[in-house]
């Protein structure tokens, strides 16, 4: 029996007063794919860093192919065959793809001229080693995610690893392009190349992987062969908490005035005859592939498309949403995909974002009443249970979780009718995005709130809404109760429309 | 995608090529007195301080940076150059040429140092230390502009050297001044350095991402070290030639030139967003805004619109860049 590829044994690591990892065991044989689950904060990044060299631990020791290596540093761990992916790939988008793939080798050579013969050379081998077909001459800016992940790949196979590290990679993936980087990841496997696949996802945790390691606050709470595990033990043991799943069951009255009432929607070469109704308390959830008008359609009816035809009614009446300041007068709120760049204001505080579209409501003759926008904000900030102990934080201090609490919290400030969600979680680690469950839910059940969520994340739509709406090609293609559906049936729906 | 628009991508200097020969047989449809070489040798003689001065800031640029300290080190390299000569009564051409360099690089370095261990915007640093420069030069080494009578003769004799002349239809004498080779030498070598060498593509890593360049193991410091240093040097060589080609050293010269030559690297398709940009762009930018500048005058147009079109050239050809990284990164 042959030693494990990388061993290590009681790893502790600590920041200042915070303890990051204790006591962390964790073994990778060769050609293994292990699975390293955790909630954002719970060290993941610590440990990868660790095993990178980054970081030295201040208890443990490590070993590789089992001898003890000490004092591990960067260029140690790439010696010794650790190469990371970064989840921002760590690429160069203003180079071509062959340039990318030919420079790590040839700074390794320590190169002072570059031969631009060589460097096609380099790219050529980089790209039969992975088996796949890049264009070696675009510039990397212009790949597609999928395509800029293979060129991260590739140039970390030149460096001949014997473990490869992926942080999280599957997240800006579509579900056809996991299954292609899979397939990617058992070929290097078949190479007798480990992996070290960092994610936060259960579903491709149970596909991929045959170790799993979970940790929570920076302790290994459970490790095994992953048949020793289902969905819910993993849940269970990265959060600490049972998540029940229950579907969200609406039964107002059938015959009440819609909340909102779209007929014949139509924005030329974006939707086609859109006819779509949300009763009060209802969770209407919305799904498609990328390019379906889901998102063009959240902005339609946030007033963001002028130009359209067809119908709006709200509360039984016409409404004509030409505007965001009209949308938001009919009590409409969008809650956009991209919450770092759309939804918050980075550099300012926790109140100041959460007031952002309440102080037109909240001053007098131009001046702000300060003493009841504070008074407002921690209000909210303590009923969507944000974490933090005040709300003169600066907003990035949150997780991501909290950041999108804060998004939502912003629009419930206004009291609004619609709540429209464009990837209410996408981001946010599996604890919070139950919290932020829970609340949606509380609100459209209590206070009668119509709510949108537009979603990739079949699970999320299934669990949440009482109605699932598929969008393809800018066309309503089904309108089905959740209760008559299922997340396989969507799945295959979807698939079917690609 | 249309091949044009491949084209256009993988080679962003066929656009501003275009816009050259473009202005070129305007003006010259306009008053064909724009054909005379006279005319032609004077605009290329013009383009030889801007345009390595341009190579400067080209790198600083790629690296993601901007640097508008550059004439404030090129004239207190010249002053200072001149000053020494005059006070020691030295006269020759390497050695000065040498000392101004020096003092472009060690001025440089200064930049390095802010941008690299204070992780300032080099926006910042580079008004910063230019101001301090000016008012350093103009407070302790003197105000008084040194004219043609006190300027070593050597020097001077060094920038009017010409390459060849020729007799124009007139009768009279039209020479290219030798500079304009000093100028394409000093272009091929960049260019050289900037495409063939892991220093030149470590300043394009670096303004692809710098936490990137530092992932795959370039060594930043040293990079940044010498863009800035080499930026200096340049701006310093520059400087001195400026004063032998003008056969005055004044030390209030150059001001306001930073836009002409940031207005020239983005016309010549750099990205003020750093990563982007080549040499032969750069030299074309040059000497499109280099012709259309000085061709007011034969145009018939009042010189003082001059800052009026550069300020245009600025906007215009920003927008065009930004218009094409936008389309790139959507």
């Amino acid at each position: 029996m042959t030693a494990p590829l990388i061993e290590l044994r009681h790893i502790g690591k600590s920041f200042a007063a915070v303890r990051a990892l204790q006591d962390v065991s964790l073994t990778i044989g060769r050609g293994e794919i292990h699975c390293l689950a955790g909630e954002n904060g719970s060290g993941k990044s610590t440990l990868i860093k660790v095993i990178s060299g980054v970081w030295q631990p201040d208890q443990g020791e490590i070993l590789i192919d089992g001898q003890k290596i000490s004092g591990l540093d960067p260029r140690a761990a790439i010696a010794h065959g650790v190469q990371v992916i970064y989840q921002d790939f760590s690429l160069f988008g203003n180079l071509t793809v062959a340039e990318n793939l030919a420079l790590s080798t040839e700074l390794q050579a320590k190169r002072k001229l570059v031969s631009w013969g060589r460097v096609r050379r380099i790219a050529e081998e980089a790209k039969r080693k992975l088996g796949v077909e890049l264009d070696l001459d675009a510039l990397v800016e212009t790949l597609p995610t999928a395509g800029k992940q293979l060129v991260a790949i590739a140039r970390a196979l030149m460096s001949d690893p014997r473990l490869l590290i992926m942080d999280e990679p599957t997240t800006a993936l579509t579900g056809r392009e996991v299954e292609a980087l899979f397939r990617v990841v058992r070929d290097i496997q078949s190479r007798g190349i480990a992996v070290l696949f960092v994610s936060h996802k259960m579903r491709e945790m149970l596909d991929i992987s045959e170790t799993l390691t979970v940790i929570r606050s920076g302790t290994v709470v459970a490790a095994g062969p992953i048949s020793q595990f289902d969905e819910g033990s993993i849940t269970r043991a990265m959060t600490g908490q049972e998540i029940a799943a229950e579907g969200y069951r609406w039964d107002g009255p059938a015959g009440a005035t819609p909340l909102l009432d779209v007929s014949g929607l139509t924005i030329p070469g974006q939707l086609e005859d859109i006819s779509l109704r949300v009763m009060p308390g209802e969770i209407v959830g919305i799904s498609g592939l990328l390019g379906s008008g889901r998102t063009e359609l959240a902005l339609a009816l946030f007033g963001m498309q002028p130009r359209y035809d067809g119908q709006i009614r709200i509360d039984g009446k016409d409404a004509r949403l030409d505007s965001v300041q009209r949308a938001i007068a009919h009590g409409i709120a969008y809650v956009p995909e991209d919450r770092l760049t759309e939804g918050l204001f980075l550099t300012q505080t926790i109140d100041r974002n959460m007031l952002a579209t309440s102080l037109g409501r909240l001053s007098r003759g131009g001046v702000v009443h300060g003493g009841r926008a504070a008074q407002e904000a921690a209000g909210m900030i303590q009923d969507m249970a944000i974490a933090t102990p005040t709300g003169d934080r600066p907003v990035t201090q949150l997780s991501g979780g909290n950041q999108q609490r804060v998004v939502i919290g912003r629009w419930l400030l206004n009291d609004p009718r619609l709540l429209i969600l464009n990837g209410p979680t996408v981001g946010v680690d599996v604890g919070s995005k139950a919290g932020i469950h829970r609340k949606i839910r509380e609100l459209a059940r209590e206070r009668g709130l119509g709510v949108l969520m537009i979603s990739d994340d079949l699970p999320e739509l299934v669990d949440n809404c009482n109605r699932i709406v598929v969008l393809h090609r800018g066309r309503v293609v089904s309108d089905t109760p959740t209760a008559a559906t299922s997340e396989a049936m969507l799945s295959e729906q979807l698939g079917a429309l690609a | 995608m249309s091949g044009l628009a491949v084209a256009l991508r993988r080679h962003p200097e066929l656009m501003v090529a275009a816009v050259l020969v473009l202005s070129v047989i305007t003006i010259g449809l306009i008053n064909p007195v724009f054909w005379q070489p006279s005319n032609i040798f004077s605009l290329l003689r013009a383009s030889v301080i801007t345009g390595i001065l341009a190579l400067a800031v080209l790198m600083v640029m790629l690296s993601g940076g901007i640097d508008v300290s550059f004439p404030a080190f090129a004239i207190a390299a010249m002053y200072l150059t001149v000053k020494a000569m005059i006070a020691w009564g030295f006269d020759g051409v390497l050695l000065p040429f040498a000392m101004a360099t020096g003092i472009g690089v060690l001025l440089g370095l200064v930049n390095a140092v802010f941008v690299h261990y204070l992780r300032m915007i080099p926006l910042i640093v580079t008004l910063g230390t230019g101001t301090a420069v000016r008012g350093f030069i103009l407070g302790v080494v003197g105000t008084s502009q040194i004219n043609i009578d006190q300027m070593p003769p050597l020097l001077i004799g060094f920038a009017r050297s010409e390459l060849f002349s020729v007799t124009q239809a007139d009768g009279s004498q039209a020479g290219l001044s030798a500079m304009v080779l000093v100028y394409a030498v000093i272009a091929v070598l960049v260019h050289l350095m900037l495409r063939h060498t892991m220093m030149g593509r470590s300043i394009y890593a670096l303004g692809g991402g710098t936490e990137a360049a530092r992932r795959v193991g370039f060594n930043v410091r040293r990079t940044t070290f010498f863009i800035y240093g080499l930026a200096g040097a340049l701006a310093g060589f520059a400087g001195l030639l400026h004063g032998a080609m003008i056969w005055t050293a004044n030390p209030r010269d150059m001001v306001g030139l930073e836009l002409d030559v940031i207005a020239a690297v983005v016309l010549g398709g750099a990205s003020i967003f750093g990563g982007r940009g080549s040499v032969i762009g750069t030299v074309l930018g040059v000497l499109t805004l280099v012709v259309i500048t000085n061709s007011l005058i034969i145009l018939g147009v009042d010189t003082t619109w001059q800052r009026v079109v550069v300020g245009l050239i600025v906007i215009a050809a920003t927008a065009a860049t930004a218009w094409r990284d936008r389309k790139r990164i959507a």
